[in-house]
């Protein structure tokens, strides 16, 4: 393999990265840097997502540490496409200085999201995951004026850094127990042989790593924290970008590379292997992220809590299998818009009305139609209500889930699963609650976002409504993507 | 031709958002009653082919995941378009004065009519599914903007109450999803070529029940039927109506066109337990209704009670029930939106709907029209005959008698209490002993034109179903004996 050749399918990843170093200098440099960086962190952005179009079709590096597949550059898109939409919620006012290095990190955590979805080799994931962990840690941090946002990042910082010891031990028994860090060789060396015990310690800890990652209960209680007081682009992206790459990792893994120690979770033929730890990660995912969520107050802790709910619900695609992991696909990119785009109305009400407790959302209908109605159109899709993307993803999860194994094997878990989503109608329906319902305070003044922010909004939500109503397209892309 | 009712209602909404209200109010009646909307189900059902389930639209929706835009018509889905219609028209001349939010309220009003058209004239599991949620959400904010008594707890536990049976219909569905998609080389969702499956007898008796307990919460069968009456009282006039016209409706036509005609075998598992918990619902909420003081608690019970005799129809297992069920469908969709809308009427001018307390000031201080609604409602309550709960009711206990004599006769003792109830609520409403001077009864407003012509409308239909029920039982019996659920 030419140094050319290589540079070539990593061109996406090197323009990220060049624009992330451009942007720092830029910050460190020029007066109007709080104007200049944003524009190209956008467009370097946007200059790598063109690039991901121009790549072969197949092609895979140095036994697959970088791989170039129709669903690799699907997702790289969706990444680039993410990060782009949380450049575009991030305003300069909310970090004074530092605005460009906050972007250089957001671009960095992107590469690493890149990275991750583009491996199929544990070393280079394990990089992907490391890159856009401690990016992400210190997005966490970034406000400097406000102590628990610290608090946030130390506290992500911890767990992850324990989750990850975990995850490269994991990593370690694994290659020792195969001779392989592929995952293609992995998973020819578990299909030919038995699962010896340093084997399944392995797996199980890499499993905790990735667990973390996608926040699934009981490695979730980062998540409230860093949703809480994290600066709001920030908890944005993690809810997004990074929650979309970490289970496209996480089916990755699973399916491809310890594919063959899969197991069953079926209720009538329980057996061991992978499948009935993400079943119970799932199931104990949906009970407690729902439950907590009724006892919310704070509109981002509560959206916190229900992503560990909505990280239960997609599990049940890459349990399934194979052919569930379309639907997880397609379920957790939905997702991923959807809390970007929730974000983005916290991220007004709060420098609007000074929070973003319910109260501060009391009367928003009167106060900002349009980021009453774009709330709505959010929170209803991650209720899963017609016609909106979420459902369409939900009716697609479940039925993958139903239709894997030979008598609706997974059953007790589409009915957890079912039930979770009927407690989280309730406290989706108190924000709608107080956005709608409840008159605003008297001598509230109308709340008018601007033009970019509410363009983007407006943009998500349409684009919520769209993918409900004419999913074709994309999960017709997402199926011939994952063949 | 009338999938245009959907596209039109939907295009009102959108229209009646945007406008002020004084458009918007226009809007919603220009699109409820309109050429293309309750007219044309009318026209549809007079041009009607017997027996068919008539393909309006069909086009590829999701085909990788066999989903289609499919809409089609038969008897039933009509009979019930035609109450969908009447019922919204109604409820947007009773909603006249709503003046606070109006245009956002005929935007959540036009939605629940929208979904409803939606689901009667789906032929695709999905397209189904989806309209059925479609509903959901739109009541939530129609009783908890625009409500009244305890408003807030009515509009969340009746749309918990409708996401619990979403949920289990959601199963239901999947499941013959994915077991019809496994057997058969083209996964499919049509509605059409599902009924001519054959699915396994032990999976249809583990989704039937799930399926049919779905549908009928929101039908309102015994014991999962108390978000009925709390919704109904918290409800605005309009939304009441709504509610008892056509989202009770929406259920029991589920369960008819989804759940038994789909799991024949399941169903004949099953009936018995149906009728049991029908049976149980018309005695029961009648029993109730007998003791309640408010009266839209008492219109909220006789509801439950009436829809028990669509349950009792459809679990017959005759074709002259399931008729019969449809009938009474259309019969307590017109008869229960005009108990709601003189409630309301009441309501609005005497500010109480306590029976006891305010009400009982005499006939000569209730504007006449109003008692005059009330009596001809209450005669169609009780099945007086001559009007159309008579027609249906007596429809259903033939269908009935075949199978399940016993049920028929306890069913009778219901009757009793129905009339024993409505006659209590109408004495006391109309034609109580006027109270001393000592509470002075307020000046009540006249009623107003949009009132007179709905509730015209609503007795016109119930009298002319009444005399000649045979216009829709000619249309409705072809389509029953047409499903899967008689044959052996």
């Amino acid at each position: 393999v030419s140094y050319l050749e290589f540079l070539k399918l990593a061109a996406p990843e090197a323009v990220v990265v060049f624009t992330a170093l451009v942007v720092l200098a830029i910050g460190l440099g020029s007066k109007h840097a709080q104007v200049i960086c944003p524009v190209l962190a956008a467009f370097g952005l946007i200059a790598a997502s063109v690039m991901v179009t121009t790549l072969p079709n197949e092609a895979s590096l140095f036994g697959g540490m970088l791989v170039v597949s129709p669903l690799t550059s699907l997702l790289k898109i969706i990444c680039l496409l993410l990060a782009l939409f949380t450049v575009t919620l991030t305003r300069a006012g909310t970090f004074a200085r530092d605005y460009a290095e906050y972007l250089a990190l957001l671009l960095l955590a992107t590469v690493g999201l890149m990275l991750l979805v583009g491996s199929e080799e544990l070393l280079m994931i394990f990089i992907g995951l490391e890159l856009t962990g401690l990016s992400l840690y210190l997005m966490t941090a970034f406000d400097k004026r406000d102590a628990r946002s610290a608090e946030a990042g130390l506290k992500y910082f911890l767990f992850g850094s324990t989750t990850s010891a975990f995850t490269l031990f994991g990593l370690s028994f694994v290659y020792g127990a195969t001779g392989s860090t592929a995952l293609a060789g992995i998973g020819e060396k578990l299909a030919s042989g038995a699962v010896s015990p340093l084997l399944a310690a392995g797996m199980v800890m890499t499993l905790i790593g990735l667990a973390f990652k996608v926040a699934a209960a009981p490695f979730h209680l980062w998540a409230p924290d860093a949703y809480q007081v994290a600066p709001v682009p920030s908890a944005a992206f993690i809810a997004s970008g990074s929650k979309v790459a970490a289970f496209v990792v996480l089916g990755k893994v699973m399916l491809v590379g310890f594919g063959p120690a899969h197991g069953s979770a079926e209720w009538q033929s329980l057996a061991a292997g992978w499948s009935p730890i993400l079943a119970a990660l799932a199931a104990l995912s949906i009970v407690v992220g729902n439950l907590v969520a009724l006892a919310q107050t704070n509109v981002r802790r509560l959206l916190a809590y229900s992503a560990v709910a909505h990280a239960g619900y997609t599990l049940l695609g890459i349990i399934a299998g194979p052919h569930g992991f379309a639907a997880t696909l397609f379920y957790t990119t939905v997702y991923a818009l959807t809390l970007l785009g929730a974000f983005g109305v916290v991220a007004w009400v709060r420098s609007s009305t000074g929070g973003d407790d319910f109260s501060h959302f009391v009367g928003l209908s009167s106060r900002s139609p349009v980021l009453a109605a774009c709330m709505a159109v959010f929170i209803l899709s991650l209720a899963g209500l017609p016609p909106l993307a979420g459902f369409f993803g939900k009716f697609y999860l479940f039925s993958a889930a139903l239709a894997a194994g030979e008598r609706h094997g997974l059953l007790w878990l589409v009915v957890l699963a079912l039930l979770g989503s009927l407690i989280s109608l309730y406290y989706y329906l108190l924000v709608l609650k107080a956005i709608f319902v409840d008159d605003a305070p008297g001598g509230a003044s109308p709340i008018v976002p601007a033009p970019l922010q509410r363009s983007t909004l407006t943009l998500l939500a349409a684009a919520i409504v769209i993918g409900g109503i004419l999913p074709t397209n994309f999960v017709a892309q997402i199926i011939a993507a994952v063949r | 031709m009338i999938a245009w009712t959907i596209y039109l209602t939907l295009a009102g909404a959108v229209v009646a958002l945007m406008s002020p209200g004084v458009i918007a109010r226009w809007t919603a009646l220009l699109t409820t009653a309109g050429r293309r909307s309750s007219s044309a189900c009318w026209r549809s059902l007079m041009s009607l082919i017997p027996g068919i389930f008539q393909t309006i639209t069909r086009r590829e929706w999701v085909p990788l995941l066999g989903m289609q835009y499919h809409l089609a018509a038969d008897g039933i889905s009509l009979t019930l378009c035609l109450v969908t219609g009447l019922t919204a028209v109604c409820a947007v001349l009773f909603s006249w004065d709503v003046d606070r939010r109006t245009n956002e309220f005929f935007f959540w009003l036009l939605l629940v009519v929208a979904g409803s058209f939606g689901v009667f004239l789906s032929a695709d599991l999905f397209l189904f599914f989806v309209f059925y949620e479609v509903v959901i959400v739109p009541k939530y904010f129609l009783i908890a903007i625009w409500g009244s008594t305890n408003k807030e707890y009515g509009a969340m536990k009746l749309t918990l109450y409708s996401f619990l049976g979403g949920a289990l219909v959601m199963i239901g569905i999947i499941a013959i999803y994915v077991t019809a998609g496994k057997e058969s080389v083209a996964t499919s969702l049509s509605l059409h070529e599902l009924a001519r499956f054959p699915i396994a007898t032990d999976v249809q008796a583990w989704v039937f029940p799930i399926l049919f307990l779905g549908f009928a919460i929101l039908g309102g069968v015994w014991p999962l039927h108390t978000w009925a009456p709390t919704g109904h009282v918290a409800a605005p006039t309009a939304g009441s109506m709504l509610l008892a016209g056509i989202v009770m409706k929406l259920g029991a036509y589920g369960a008819l066109r989804i759940a038994m005609n789909l799991l024949p075998d399941g169903f004949q598992l099953w009936r018995d337990w149906i009728v049991v918990a029908a049976v149980i619902g018309i005695i029961y909420a009648a029993a109730v209704a007998l003791r309640q003081r408010d009266l839209k608690f008492v219109i909220g019970y006789s509801s439950v009670s009436h829809m028990g005799f669509v349950l009792l129809g459809l679990a017959a297992g005759t074709a002259l029930g399931a008729g019969g069920a449809v009938l009474q469908m259309f019969s307590h969709g017109v008869i229960g939106a005009l108990l709601f809308a003189i409630a309301g009427m009441i309501y609005r001018r005497a500010h109480t709907r306590d029976l006891d307390a305010a009400l009982g000031h005499g006939a000569e201080s209730r504007p006449a029209v109003c008692a005059f609604s009330f009596v001809v409602a209450s005669a169609a309550s009780m099945g007086i005959p001559g009007f159309s709960g008579f027609a249906a009711e007596i429809t259903i206990l033939i269908g009935t008698w075949k199978n399940y004599p016993q049920a028929v006769w306890i069913t009778g003792i219901g009757m009793v209490l129905v009339a024993a109830f409505t006659l209590r609520a109408l004495k006391t409403a109309f034609f109580g002993d006027k109270v001393p001077a000592a509470v002075e009864s307020p000046a009540l407003a006249p009623i107003t034109t949009p009132e007179k012509l709905g509730a015209g409308l609503l007795m016109f239909s119930t009298l002319a179903i009444g005399i000649y029920p045979q216009f829709l039982l000619d249309r409705i019996m072809p389509a029953v004996e047409a499903m899967n659920f008689l044959k052996p």
